[in-house]
């Protein structure tokens, strides 16, 4: 005899204490602290905070624990924590002129003031599986680098008249987790919407740009690593005090000019800022966000999803992206008894409609 | 749970969501865009349904929790124990005792009354999406009342089918102004959208929109004259209780093609079944 399916609740707690058990794994095995992991999973870290859009490399480790790994699902802790947290206010603009490099490359000078700084990359290794670092063998220390500022390429270009001039802007910051997105998206907006986008979905969009759906011919003019000292205006004091210290990633790329016989040719920017060291994201970014500014810079739309501010904008966050997805693994039994039963109308129709005409 | 405010989000968040409504109740079945947070369950799952029960709760609250009509999806759960934890607030499977329902594609078939609020989870707001799928464009269509192109829509599927071929997330007009999504609830319950006594809001979290129909709206079901709107179900009778006007899931019972048809609204079959109603396989039927 049926009765309606009951236990929805039994089925729940059993299913998270499995969950708690395959996460634990092998409990012969030490646990991992939340230290080793911030620690030697660096970038799955820098990665969960830019996507989590929340600065904290300890919570961040805590997350892709708790989900065993899953990098998705760590931002998602994350984000639902840091939707319980108050917004105190907006720090100054962070001078990344001023940051202390790790890594500093340009793609269009040999040499510059500064130099080339390689840092801690995988760019020039060989990615042969190393079997010493199975082994756990420790490095040699090395001697710390003495960071000098640096300045930035673009500002060598612009000094000449040769890339776009950017107007300094005063006006407040949008907030995208305050406010809704409205369309069209202003271009700190758009920035701040890919700054905490997907990487994978950022990079393919901007790969898509290299093969011709947009193309920008970008070149990178610099892109650094290193860490930046946060400053927050207190109006109590009158002046703004260093509150921390964040590592960020930036790249500047330069890209086709444009220019007419009247306009003297000048390069274009794009630009692209990720919270901790997260190099391929931030190229990825600084390509969309040119690819996104053809409007103002008087180029065609060629349908390229990368020129598509609504489709990027839209489709960018990984939250957004895998709830919606996931979602349909749910129950749908009303709508789909609601199908069935039009389906087998719809045939009932047609079975009579063919009976006839064939009477 | 006493690390978080009651019902999770903080009080300048609630007020925000707060404004949205009565912004929504203002202007019936138009989509109020809101700064949707982030929840502790995923996109796609009932957070904008989350987020308006969470402004909505006080603490003298009875809260019921349905999914495809039933209390016990473990959906459902899950967001009723969200609130357990977070608010604390009493909680119930009876329409009549609630204060507060939160639905996934269903509207209760006992009558809602004066003073309850019903939350529908609203994965897709824009009804027009899949015509445009630009969210630039479909506001400016809504602006301008232009809504040639789902007629058209609806029109193509009775050339094609012989009638409208839309079974669920059935669009309606409000009050002869904005075309709404009505979530995705079988069009069977469309009829109950309208005139209601209940407060009816719906919340779109990943989309960040919310809109409401405040209590006695008129809603109606798009359709031609010769065409007329048709709120179909399956052509049984509740197999458990006996009904023959709720809507119906359809069970397998074996796999030589027998099955059962029973209410989705499990308080309802319940409550029935109670007052000694019997239908064809129930247990003690006669």
């Amino acid at each position: 005899m049926y009765v309606a399916v009951k236990g929805g609740e039994r089925a729940i707690d059993n299913a998270h204490a499995w969950l708690a058990e395959e996460r634990r794994g092998d409990p012969d095995l030490p646990l991992m602290s939340v230290a080793q992991i911030r620690a030697q999973m660096t970038l799955a870290v820098n990665r969960v905070m830019a996507e989590g859009s929340l600065y904290d490399p300890d919570l961040a480790a805590l997350a892709i624990r708790q989900a065993r790994g899953d990098l998705i699902e760590a931002v998602f802790l994350i984000r639902a924590y840091r939707t319980t947290l108050p917004r105190l206010g907006a720090s100054v603009p962070l001078d990344t002129g001023a940051m202390a490099v790790d890594r500093r490359v340009s793609a269009t000078f040999k040499d510059l003031p500064g130099g080339q700084v390689l840092g801690p990359t995988f760019d020039y290794t060989h990615r042969l599986l190393d079997f010493a670092e199975a082994a756990a063998v420790d490095p040699a220390p090395l001697a710390q680098p003495d960071p000098a500022p640096l300045p930035h390429v673009t500002q060598i270009l612009d000094r000449d008249g040769l890339i776009e001039p950017i107007a300094p802007d005063d006006s407040p910051a949008p907030d995208l987790t305050r406010e809704p997105l409205e369309l069209p998206a202003c271009r700190a907006l758009r920035l701040q919407a890919l700054a905490r986008g997907d990487e994978g979905f950022l990079l393919s969009l901007a790969y898509s740009t290299q093969r011709g759906y947009g193309r920008t011919h970008a070149f990178v003019g610099e892109l650094r690593i290193g860490r930046v000292a946060v400053e927050m205006e207190i109006p109590e004091l009158g002046f703004s005090i260093e509150i921390g210290e964040i590592e960020l990633t930036e790249c500047e790329t330069v890209n086709q000019f444009k220019g007419s016989r009247l306009e003297p040719a000048q390069f274009t920017r794009g630009y692209g800022l990720v919270p901790g060291q997260s190099e391929r994201k931030a190229i990825a970014m600084s390509l969309v966000d040119r690819a996104l500014r053809w409007q103002e810079l008087g180029e065609d739309f060629t349908g390229a999803p990368a020129q598509d501010a609504e489709f990027v904008l839209s489709h960018c966050d990984n939250i957004q992206a895998t709830g919606f997805l996931e979602h349909i693994k749910l129950p749908h039994y009303v709508d789909f008894q609601a199908e069935l039963e039009l389906v087998r109308r719809l045939r009932a129709d047609a079975h009579t409609a063919l009976q006839e005409a064939a009477e | 749970m006493s690390d978080y405010n009651f019902a999770y989000l903080d009080e300048q968040t609630k007020r925000m969501i707060r404004r949205a409504i009565l912004k929504a109740l203002a202007i019936p079945g138009y989509q109020v865009p809101f700064a949707s947070r982030e929840m502790p369950m995923p996109y796609g799952w009932g957070t904008g349904g989350v987020q308006l029960t969470a402004a909505c709760l006080v603490p003298e609250d009875r809260l019921k929790v349905i999914d495809q009509g039933a209390d016990d999806t473990t959906n459902a759960v899950s967001i009723r124990k969200f609130f357990q934890r977070t608010a604390g607030v009493d909680v119930t499977t009876d329409t009549t005792e609630a204060t507060l329902i939160q639905t996934r594609h269903r509207i209760p078939e006992t009558p809602l009354t004066q003073g309850q609020i019903l939350v529908y989870q609203v994965p897709i707001p824009e009804p027009l999406r899949f015509l445009e799928p630009r969210e630039t464009e479909t506001r400016k269509m809504h602006e301008l009342e232009e809504y040639g192109l789902m007629h058209v829509k609806l029109y193509e599927d009775i050339a094609r089918h012989g009638q409208i071929a839309t079974s669920y997330d059935y669009p309606v007009k409000v009050e002869g102004r904005y075309v709404m999504d009505p979530s995705p609830i079988p069009k069977f319950d469309n009829p109950k959208l309208s005139d209601s006594p209940a407060i009816q809001l719906f919340g779109a979290g990943r989309e960040q929109r919310i809109y409401a129909l405040p209590p006695y709206t008129q809603v109606v079901s798009l359709d031609f004259e010769d065409h007329p709107f048709d709120p179909s179900k399956a052509d049984h009778d509740c197999d458990l209780c006996g009904a023959s006007a709720s809507y119906l899931d359809e069970v397998i019972t074996d796999d030589q093609g027998g099955r059962m048809f029973v209410c989705s609204d499990t308080d309802y079959c319940t409550t029935r079944t109670g007052m000694g109603h019997r239908g064809r396989l129930a247990e003690d039927a006669a």
